[in-house]
């Protein structure tokens, strides 16, 4: 039992990580209809800037703040430069687009911090402290606070600002934004920021479990693919449930089901992924998808 | 001689591909056509990615994975079981063809996305996968084919032909892949030029449309999906003979990524763009990693780090620039190209009635 406890305890960690990189996806799909496969790739490039950042001295608790500020910056920069270009093009342009900057994003991390897993020093002890019988490790408690904060903090502003009416708004329906005064292209970049913002988050907490290098987010935005099918693509609430059920679910998969240790995890959240398809293909808390067809 | 005289001009070009193509090997060393022959596998998985993509507007990033049921369904076949090599070919393009017909079934009920999530997934859990049952596909270690040696008949035709000694198992390799190729070539062009290829055009073009035009959009979804697995199929078989080694590194998710800037280069819906694909994604990192060697104010430390990197950033950056400004690809440029020239040829007068490439916005 008190394994069991662990192992989910650990799985709401991993979840929380999941969760974050979900919520990326879920916040640019509800902007522009696109699953942005270049989300984990722009969250691995932040981690490696928190990385420099760090290894320069500078202590992680400035560092992460400053990197996702950075991580915000460029993820405008990047929709204002790439996206834009095509934004009113079908989505399949677009997701090709995604690739390719996912793509360029991995070659560009490459090649100015090279394939070598690189340690990422981590900011909570490992040491473990004993909850209702588990061993929980202060490392797990950490990230679950950390992502819990981040996620708290984008419900506030999505729910209770202004600016995060006015993307939601400019999500939902931009014809009407845009004539009640919403810059709806400038809502749309900010929506990239605060995705890149999101995701950074989740590289950064990821970074000490996994070793850092430039093919560190592949596995994770699978597993953060599968929370957000899971939870319902357009749901940011869905996504931070489908990333802690997934999160647990592999983890349990992982240590009880005979066989299903180390990679073939991966494939726990690709049969996630076609069981949704094939029984709720809208997730636990989508909308049915309008279709006329 | 009237009908040849009257042949549309695509027809000549046609002609003069096949022909260079045919005789490539007689020109080039037995190695060199070993690499003509993975360019021509590369231009049938990128025709079959072509047709889901271009014609039916469906995406998958999991062609690699694809490729990988081929090859190891041949490996396998010829390796344990002793199978004819020839037949293989065919086996491996249906069970793969069933593989994403499956595969298929649920993921194209809802929009284009979700089958690019499902097959990225397959995508990155495939060489995982592969080495589960060892005992099958054995591991991480692979598994080693022998060369497979030409038929008396192809190889003293080849020496009457050239003049010089009999053919190689690389040059035999090569004419397998060519006619493979010849023949889903023109699978693809009558496919897209008859009744399933219009439907599965209007599917692209709207689906509501074409569902209230009596199409069966879930069922040709499918069929697009499933025949565009059979190509990978068949190019995987070809791969596994060609190079005479599958592993699971052999297909890691890079590969389905190169396959998809080929099918973007190359032009998406059009039957040329596979073949430019083809060549551009297969010599591109070997020609460019060679050229940076060559030069030596290059120092050493980024040349080998631009040899890891620099496909991976070339690719994407053409991927970003191709589908900003040429959407439709090198095919398209091309005609774009011809048009203009024409009508410049022929007059201000004409200049409207050039061919245009189809609309951008459609793909």
């Amino acid at each position: 039992m008190d394994e069991f406890l662990q192992q989910v305890l650990s799985g709401i960690a991993a979840g929380g990580i999941y969760a974050s990189l979900a919520l990326a996806l879920v916040l640019i799909y509800n902007a522009m209809g696109l699953v942005n496969f270049a989300q984990g790739e722009m969250a691995m490039f932040a981690t490696f800037l928190a990385f420099t950042l760090i290894g320069h001295g500078i202590s992680y608790w400035i560092a992460l703040p400053v990197t996702i500020a950075i991580a915000f910056i460029g993820g405008i920069v990047i929709q204002r430069i790439v996206i834009r270009p095509v934004e009113r093009a079908p989505v399949l342009t677009l997701v090709i687009v995604t690739l390719g900057l996912a793509t360029l994003i991995n070659g560009l991390a490459g090649f100015f911090f090279g394939y070598l897993p690189r340690s990422f020093p981590s900011p909570f002890s490992v040491q473990t402290v004993d909850i209702l019988g588990a061993a929980a490790s202060w490392q797990d408690l950490g990230v679950m606070a950390v992502s819990g904060v981040v996620l708290v903090l984008v419900f506030f502003m999505l729910q209770r600002t202004s600016v995060g009416l006015a993307m939601r708004a400019a999500a939902h329906n931009p014809e009407a934004s845009r004539l009640l005064g919403i810059r709806v292209s400038w809502m749309l970049a900010l929506g990239w920021g605060l995705a890149s913002a999101v995701g950074a988050v989740s590289g950064i907490m990821v970074a000490p479990i996994l070793y850092l290098e430039p093919n560190m987010m592949q596995t994770v935005i699978i597993y953060a693919f599968a929370a957000a099918v899971l939870g319902g693509i357009e749901s940011p609430l869905g996504a931070v449930i489908g990333g802690l059920i997934v999160g647990v679910t592999v983890n349990l998969a992982g240590t009880y089901l005979p066989g299903v240790g180390g990679d073939l995890q991966l494939a726990v959240a690709f049969a996630i992924i076609i069981a949704v398809l094939v029984i709720r293909p809208n997730g636990l808390l989508g909308r049915r998808a309008m279709r006329r067809a | 001689m009237r009908f040849v005289g009257r042949a549309p001009r695509r027809y000549w070009l046609i002609a003069l591909g096949v022909i260079v193509f045919a005789g490539l090997p007689t020109q080039v060393t037995s190695f060199q056509s070993l690499e003509w022959a993975e360019v021509l596998i590369f231009a049938i998985v990128i025709m079959g990615l072509n047709l889901l993509i271009g014609y039916s507007g469906q995406i998958s990033l999991g062609h690699g994975a694809f490729m990988a049921v081929g090859a190891y369904t041949t490996a396998i076949l010829v390796h344990r079981y002793h199978v004819e090599y020839l037949v293989t070919i065919p086996i491996a393009g249906l069970l793969t063809g069933l593989v994403g017909f499956f595969l298929g079934i649920p993921a194209l009920r809802l929009s284009p996305l979700y089958l690019a999530l499902a097959t990225f997934a397959l995508a990155v859990i495939t060489p995982s996968l592969i080495k589960r049952p060892e005992n099958l596909t054995q591991g991480t270690q692979g598994i080693l084919l022998p060369p497979q040696q030409p038929p008396d008949w192809a190889s003293s035709t080849f020496a009457a032909v050239t003049g010089g000694p009999a053919m190689t198992s690389d040059q035999w390799l090569y004419y397998l892949c060519f006619i493979a190729a010849i023949i889903l070539f023109w699978v693809a062009w009558n496919v897209v030029r008859r009744r399933p290829g219009r439907a599965l055009m209007a599917i692209r073009d709207g689906e509501v449309a074409a569902a209230a035009s009596g199409v069966n959009v879930a069922g040709y979804k499918t069929l697009a999906f499933g025949l565009s697995a059979f190509y990978a199929g068949v190019a995987g078989a070809l791969y596994a003979l060609a190079t005479g080694f599958v592993s699971p590194d052999t297909f890691p998710v890079s590969l389905s990524f190169q396959l998809l800037v080929g099918a973007v280069i190359g032009g998406l819906g059009s039957i040329a763009g596979p073949l430019f694909g083809g060549i551009f994604t297969f010599w591109l990192p070997i020609i460019s990693s060679q050229f940076v060697q060559t030069q030596d104010w290059i120092p050493d430390q980024v040349a080998s780090v631009f040899k890891n990197a620099g496909p991976a950033v070339t690719y994407g950056a053409l991927l970003i620039l191709i589908m900003i400004f040429a959407p439709n690809g090198l095919a398209g440029l091309i005609l774009s190209a011809y048009a203009r020239l024409r009508s410049r040829l022929r007059g201000v007068g004409e200049r409207t009635s050039g061919q245009l490439p189809p609309d951008p916005q459609t793909v």
